[in-house]
């Protein structure tokens, strides 16, 4: 924000940027070469809906578009105790980059409709083996990413997570800044 | 480009605009005035002018700096973490995601024991900024959707910087403030014997006149920085409305913290007023005129906010 715009106390929504979220499918194959964590096929889009006929129109619009797809992957809509909108796709493991499409379609809309502001963050999730979950949450206002482990009981596992943005750190673009790795608990999809 | 549905409120940047335009002015016809009178009289009361100024200088700079420290420890807040307890959890989970939505820093956080629904936010700059609730706002009185609308106003008070902004603003205020109460001890205890040693015997005029412009000066700046906080009111209302998307669960937490404030006993309301600057709902007594209390106010009237976030519901709904 520039020093006019803190005098005048004008805030200008930021704008949210796409076109990184297309990295991700080269990360799903880093991550289950190195770590042995396979994306389980689900992503989600996060985003809080504004009030009003012209967004909930957008809305429906939205999950029309997304159940009428060749595939027809799955499309469910959840709200989260915050009062955030969950759009969440299922595809199958193998296709990230479906996967990616049309989470980015979600994006697309909202930002076409002028909404593009009210993204907050997709989140596409990995499992290994044992069942450890991982979420890698790309955050809209930044255009970085950071991984998210919950351990169950409002714990995050930080161990799993630093490794993992050592191991991935080459394909994306990780948020630098530690404090904004914000948790996303009950996140559904995860 | 798509189309956008965020446009700035031009008029409300123009009535700002000419605000703090009019307070420079007032500034620089303060330091003229009294360079003048100090030139045309001597300069033997030119310590007090001095003094004034170099002890509004100081308090304004420890006021800058300290401004955190001083709300939480007025407010008797304590800065909490994610971890302690639901409701700090509740908080920092809201922050967190209205953070992420703004693209800003995240605030620390403080909760303070108190039996007013309020909430503030305080410090220099984004990355020293507090935000404060009290433990009555959370007691479910308000729903999740009006308590994020609250919080989403006082993170855009960080955003726009209204501490430093107010405290630069107030500046002019303390120094013209103290010009008067020091002119006028002069005029009480040392007028009549030191004019004598001035050659021109001017002291008691000097200082009779810096008492009137002293008294002008405050006079004016006091209503012009009441105005431009009442319009930085307006626009955090409106940054906070527009980042939810939700203006009118903004409205009924006013509705409802307003009313809720209005029935709280007069005693711990005064106790509370000198915080008002920073809150979300103003917490008057209600005692001037209905007029003069609207140009005193720190805070716009609850209709004006409601009015403007009702344009801002049909603007997003269009």
């Amino acid at each position: 924000m520039g020093f006019l715009d803190t005098l005048l106390g004008r805030t200008k929504p930021v704008p949210p940027k796409l076109d990184d979220l297309f990295a991700v499918p080269t990360a799903a194959i880093t991550l289950q070469a190195a770590m042995g964590l396979v994306p389980t096929g689900t992503g989600s889009v996060c985003f809080r809906a504004a009030e009003g006929r012209a967004f909930s129109d957008i809305e429906k619009d939205v999950r029309e578009l997304l159940s009428m797809g060749s595939e027809a992957p799955q499309v469910e809509v959840t709200n989260d105790s915050y009062g955030f909108t969950w759009l969440v796709c299922r595809h199958s493991a193998d296709d990230v980059g479906a996967l990616v499409t049309d989470l980015h379609a979600v994006n697309s809309s909202l930002v076409d409709g002028g909404f593009g502001p009210q993204l907050l963050c997709t989140l596409v999730s990995f499992r290994n083996e044992s069942g450890r979950r991982l979420g890698i949450v790309y955050l809209y206002k930044r255009g970085t990413f950071y991984p998210f482990a919950p351990l169950g009981d409002e714990r995050r596992d930080n161990a799993l997570e630093l490794q993992v943005r050592g191991a991935v750190g080459a394909d994306l673009k990780i948020e630098a800044d530690l404090s904004r790795w914000f948790p996303v608990w009950g996140a559904p999809g995860l | 480009m798509a189309k956008t549905r965020y446009a700035p409120d031009r008029g409300l940047t123009t009535r700002m605009t000419l605000t703090m335009f009019l307070l420079g002015l007032v500034f620089v016809a303060f330091v003229i005035a009294l360079i003048y009178l100090l030139g045309a009289f001597g300069v033997g009361s030119g310590a007090i002018a001095f003094f004034a100024i170099a002890l509004g200088l100081g308090l304004t700079v420890g006021s800058f700096f300290y401004s955190d420290k001083i709300a939480l420890s007025a407010a008797r807040a304590v800065e909490v973490g994610p971890q302690d307890g639901p409701m700090a959890a509740k908080v920092h989970g809201i922050v967190d995601r209205l953070c992420a939505l703004a693209d800003m820093p995240k605030p620390r956080v403080a909760i303070a024991r108190s039996p007013m629904p309020n909430a503030f936010a305080t410090g220099r700059n984004a990355k020293k900024a507090v935000l404060c609730v009290t433990t009555s706002l959370m007691d479910g009185r308000l729903d999740d959707r009006e308590l994020e609308g609250v919080i989403a106003h006082e993170m855009s008070h960080v955003a726009h910087k209204d501490v430093a902004v107010m405290t630069i603003a107030s500046f002019l205020g303390i120094i013209a403030g103290l010009l008067v109460r020091f002119a006028f001890y002069g005029q009480l205890f040392g007028g009549g014997g030191r004019s004598n040693n001035d050659n021109n015997g001017g002291g008691a005029i000097v200082l009779l006149a810096m008492l009137a412009v002293g008294i002008v000066v405050y006079a004016v700046s006091f209503l012009l920085i009441r105005l431009l906080s009442r319009y930085r009111e307006l626009a955090a209302d409106r940054a906070g409305a527009l980042l939810t998307g939700q203006p009118s669960a903004l409205a009924s937490a006013l509705t409802k913290v307003s009313g809720e404030i209005a029935r709280i006993p007069q005693k711990d309301l005064r106790a509370a007023e000198p915080l008002n600057a920073f809150y979300f709902a103003p917490a008057l007594s209600g005692k001037a005129g209905a007029s003069l209390a609207t140009l005193f106010s720190t805070h716009p009237s609850l209709e004006r906010r409601l009015q403007q976030l009702s344009e801002i519901s049909e603007q997003l709904a269009k």
